[in-house]
């Protein structure tokens, strides 16, 4: 999943100026010649045309819930396979089985895939086909203030024809701060658009001119005239949506990300810590009071607001760059986002909902039809899961991915040899009982049984053998055989990157509970381990391995280059030799 | 991101040379160039539903500043905020009551701003952009918010804000879209080419049916409002009742001959409310309420400043001796027939 943040997106402005305008004035244009019987600019029935196909772009998109006594909303198909993105306070009281029409006017199953309470997002699946229509998303971060753009959805439910319906506008503001205002629902780095958002849009997609998906609407400001619009609706970015996707699709209850610590604006205008948990990664990484923050994740951040806009986007768990200033001088580093809620808290919300309108009916939990045959076969609850089914398909996909690549790998003892990079040579042994490591410092060694975190060798590292045998074992194994692995989302291949504003790559990750510790794996299309966050300790710092690959798309190998780092310090660079190992393919 | 955009309107800028001043600019273009001369206003409120903030637009590069006349001014504190996030410490210069107008100044130099001083009324049909910080969503160096509409009418201003009259009654561009929002009152209304077209007014129903009136005063108001609070000439408001007929409650006075006519009943309508109520003809009405009247059109005008629906009570002199009558509810209508 590579995302464009800088392609140009721009083609030909003078089209854009005159068009959008021209695009606008259609229906005088319209009435004007056919009063006069008059030709019409050709350049008004272009800007027709292409804003009627952009709207059956959309509108094929388009889902309409319905889920009996507990409501509905809308929906946008993201995959040709059925995934599709609602809201939370949607399909929170629906259940896991809703029904949901499309444009073609047939009525298709859906099952509940993944819930992110505090976003206000949910993915459900359609089922039936492999080959829906879905909407293209385009990059939010793109979108200016003054753009043409347009919400498909079922207000008022009113899609009972199953066509959603259409309302149209001009993008009021972008990178919008949403506070949570008697509810968990945060809005976060959201457009707010003049296009009609009325109750039911909620879930529903928010196009650009080309009809490519910019966000999700979901929230309007309707404190004046009871629940209908008043000119200002919000939607969540589709930047957002993208960096919750994998967490979605693997069927979890999603968290958003703390940094640990609370800003507020200093007298001269400067973004400031004004409160710091020492237990946070933050802090531990030298994160102090009264420090600046210059930049969270390669976003500037000159405002609270921009500070809780970044923060808004970023799943729990991701690590990311954060920029900072102290006596004049600027200092980076990486750190590691803790969740905001404790878990046990999200399942409370997900039973609850989360505030927002009106309070439930009845008291008594809603009594709910049997699941239909099509649902149950795709539905499993789980406590910490929205639906267990779902990330046991996406831990599959991901262990197939390695399965393919490890297919070249001996399957008995592995050696990784070579130098360092200051030269010193180093040797690395991994089998199926016994794991050693021979460093210019001395030879350390692990039995490989169920306690790799008894000893954290080689020392000040973490743990990097125990990392290397659980490695080995995902990649001969796979990760069902390992134990106690789930998919646990996606993250950056690179945080590092994040600093320049670059595209982000975001690849799959697992998370191993085995052998007394904690793993987390990411893995790259390609099918190789491309990272390893180790903890012997949920409260210490993790060693982390970063493996750089070889270019190009070998079908196998070993890695050309291990980097190792704990708590913000480098461990060790290991250089490969490809013809160290003994059954090196 | 920010080269990206500089890069962007530079592009935007060669486009616009090459072509012309024939197209209109880009709606892109024109939002981001008229939000730069909006401020966002913060001042007194906060409490009891009253918002502590609104918009308000730069009329002059040293920093003066227009915007609605309300209770956010009710401030010594009143901060300024512009497109690129400076704030500024305003101060109220003046206002023009009868159009519920402000005018501020910022201690500034070189801001971008409108040109005052068309006063040509825009058509219907023109379309226009809103921009203003509605619901104080934007903050800091945000930019206010940008809707897009069409002016729908340009009607003369019939509204009120609870039970209070608005005092202006000129001409306004009534708008198809939603701009009656916390925040938006002092917010610019600009056409395809950014120029600034009107100022957003302050949150009014119709006084006819109670909707929530979205509409903006026309630019040549601002500029005359602006001209009459710089040269101290603003006119004040007072009550300023219409005045009443009183034939709608069924009473005819003498005819209006003399400069001082006294308000004698020449005749009573009969089962009209007056009737049931007791007036009699050669009945001289004394008073409205508290309001002592003396002439036929100071009695006019009393009975026009009853509220619609309030009761009218009269005194009247009758036989030397005076009585009151309790004629009913005021009837809405206070047009002379």
């Amino acid at each position: 999943m590579i995302r464009e943040r800088s392609a140009g997106r721009r083609g030909g402005l003078a089209q854009r100026s005159g068009a959008a305008w021209r695009a606008a004035a259609v229906a005088v244009t319209w009435c004007a010649a056919a009063a006069g019987g008059g030709d019409v600019d050709p350049a008004v029935l272009e800007a027709e045309a292409a804003r009627v196909a952009a709207v059956r772009r959309g509108s094929a998109a388009a889902v309409s819930i319905f889920a009996g006594d507990a409501g509905g909303g809308s929906g946008v198909l993201l995959t040709r396979d059925g995934y599709a993105a609602t809201n939370f306070h949607v399909v929170q009281p629906a259940g896991p089985a809703m029904k949901c029409g499309l444009s073609d006017g047939r009525l298709y199953d859906a099952v509940l895939v993944g819930l992110d309470p505090t976003g206000d997002l949910a993915l459900v699946r359609l089922l039936g086909r492999d080959d829906f229509p879905c909407a293209e998303m385009a990059d939010s971060d793109s979108v200016e203030v003054g753009d043409f753009c347009f919400a498909a959805g079922n207000p008022f439910l009113l899609a009972t024809d199953l066509q959603p319906s259409i309302s149209a506008g001009i993008v009021s503001g972008v990178h919008r701060y949403q506070f949570p205002a008697g509810t968990i629902l945060e809005y976060t780095d959201c457009l707010q658009v003049d296009a009609a958002i009325n109750p039911g849009n909620s879930g529903g997609g928010l196009f650009d001119a080309t009809g490519r998906l910019i966000g999700v609407n979901g929230r309007a400001s309707f404190e004046k005239r009871g629940r209908v619009n008043v000119g200002a609706g919000y939607a969540i970015s589709t930047n957002q949506v993208r960096n919750f996707l994998g967490c979605l699709k693997g069927g979890r209850i999603c968290d958003h990300a703390t940094l640990g610590a609370t800003v507020s604006t200093s007298a001269e205008g400067r973004v400031v810590v004004d409160d710091i948990l020492e237990s946070s990664d933050a802090w531990r990484r030298g994160l102090r009071y009264d420090d600046e923050i210059v930049s969270l994740a390669g976003r500037p951040v000159r405002t609270v607001n921009a500070f809780k806009n970044v923060l808004g986007t970023l799943p729990a768990g991701w690590q990311v760059p954060l920029v900072y200033r102290r006596d004049g001088r600027p200092h980076e580093i990486l750190v590691r986002l803790a969740g905001i809620h404790p878990a046990a808290r999200l399942a409370e919300i997900v039973t609850a909902g989360a505030g927002e309108g009106e309070p439930p009916h009845a008291a008594a939990e809603p009594v709910r039809p049997p699941l239909p045959d099509a649902i149950r076969a795709v539905y499993e609850p789980r406590p910490g899961f929205a639906n267990h089914h779902f990330n046991a398909v996406e831990r599959d996909r991901v262990g197939a991915a390695i399965a393919a690549f490890a297919s070249g790998l001996p399957r008995g003892p592995w050696v990784l040899a070579g130098r360092l990079d200051g030269g010193d040579e180093y040797r690395v042994e991994l089998s199926d009982t016994v794991a050693s490591i021979d460093l210019p410092t001395g030879t350390s060694m692990v039995a490989v049984d169920d306690a790799l975190d008894r000893d954290p060798v080689p020392a000040g590292s973490g743990g990097l053998l125990a990392a290397l045998v659980l490695w080995r074992r995902l990649v001969i194994e796979g990760p069902v055989a390992v134990g106690g692995t789930s998919y646990w989302g996606t993250a950056p291949r690179d945080p590092a990157a994040l600093r320049d504003g670059a595209a982000i790559e975001l690849v799959d990750v697992l998370e191993t509970a085995a052998a007394g510790v904690e793993a987390r794996f990411a893995v790259d299309v390609a099918g190789r381990v491309v990272a390893i966050d180790l903890w012997t300790s949920p409260d210490a710092d993790p060693c982390e391995v970063r493996f750089a690959w070889p270019r190009g798309r070998a079908a196998s190998g070993w890695p050309a280059r291990m980097v190792v780092r704990r708590g913000g310090e480098p461990f060790g660079t290991f250089l490969i030799d490809p013809a160290a190992d003994g059954g090196a393919p | 991101m920010i080269a990206r955009r500089r890069l962007h309107l530079a592009a935007c800028l060669a486009v616009a040379a090459a072509t012309g001043a024939a197209e209109p600019p880009a709606p892109q273009q024109v939002a981001a160039a008229a939000a730069r001369k909006v401020v966002k206003i913060h001042g007194a409120g906060g409490v009891r539903g009253l918002e502590a903030y609104q918009s308000g637009i730069l009329v002059s590069p040293d920093g003066r500043v227009v915007t609605a006349m309300s209770t956010v001014l009710d401030s010594d504190e009143i901060d300024c905020v512009l497109d690129d996030g400076r704030r500024f410490r305003a101060t109220l210069v003046g206002v023009d009551p009868r159009r519920e107008l402000a005018v501020l100044a910022l201690d500034a130099a070189d801001l971008p701003c409108f040109t005052l001083g068309d006063d040509g009324h825009a058509a219907v049909g023109t379309r226009v952009l809103a921009l203003s910080n509605l619901f104080g969503v934007a903050v800091g160096d945000e930019r206010v918010s940008v809707q897009r509409g069409v002016i729908a009418a340009v009607v003369p201003l019939e509204a009120r804000r609870g039970a209070a009259e608005a005092p202006y009654t000129g001409d306004v561009y009534v708008l198809d879209c939603t701009t009656n929002n916390p925040g938006s009152p002092g917010g610019a209304l600009v056409d395809t080419r950014g120029r600034l077209v009107g100022m957003l007014g302050k949150e009014l129903r119709a006084t006819t049916s109670g909707i929530w009136l979205n509409y903006a005063l026309p630019a040549g108001e601002i500029a005359r409002g602006v001209e009459a609070v710089l040269t101290g000439a603003t006119e004040p408001v007072v009550g300023r009742p219409v005045p009443f007929d009183p034939r709608l409650l069924g009473i005819v006075l003498v005819p209006d001959l003399l400069d001082r006519t006294p308000p004698f009943v020449e005749s009573v309508v009969a089962d009209s409310p007056a009737d049931r109520a007791g007036v009699r003809a050669d009945d001289l009405v004394i008073a409205v309420g508290p309001r002592s009247v003396t002439t036929r059109a100071a009695l006019e005008l009393a009975v026009g400043a009853v509220a619609p629906g309030d009761p009218v009570r009269l005194a009247i002199v009758r036989a030397g001796a005076v009585v009151e009558c309790d004629v009913g509810p005021r009837p809405r209508d206070a047009a002379k027939p």
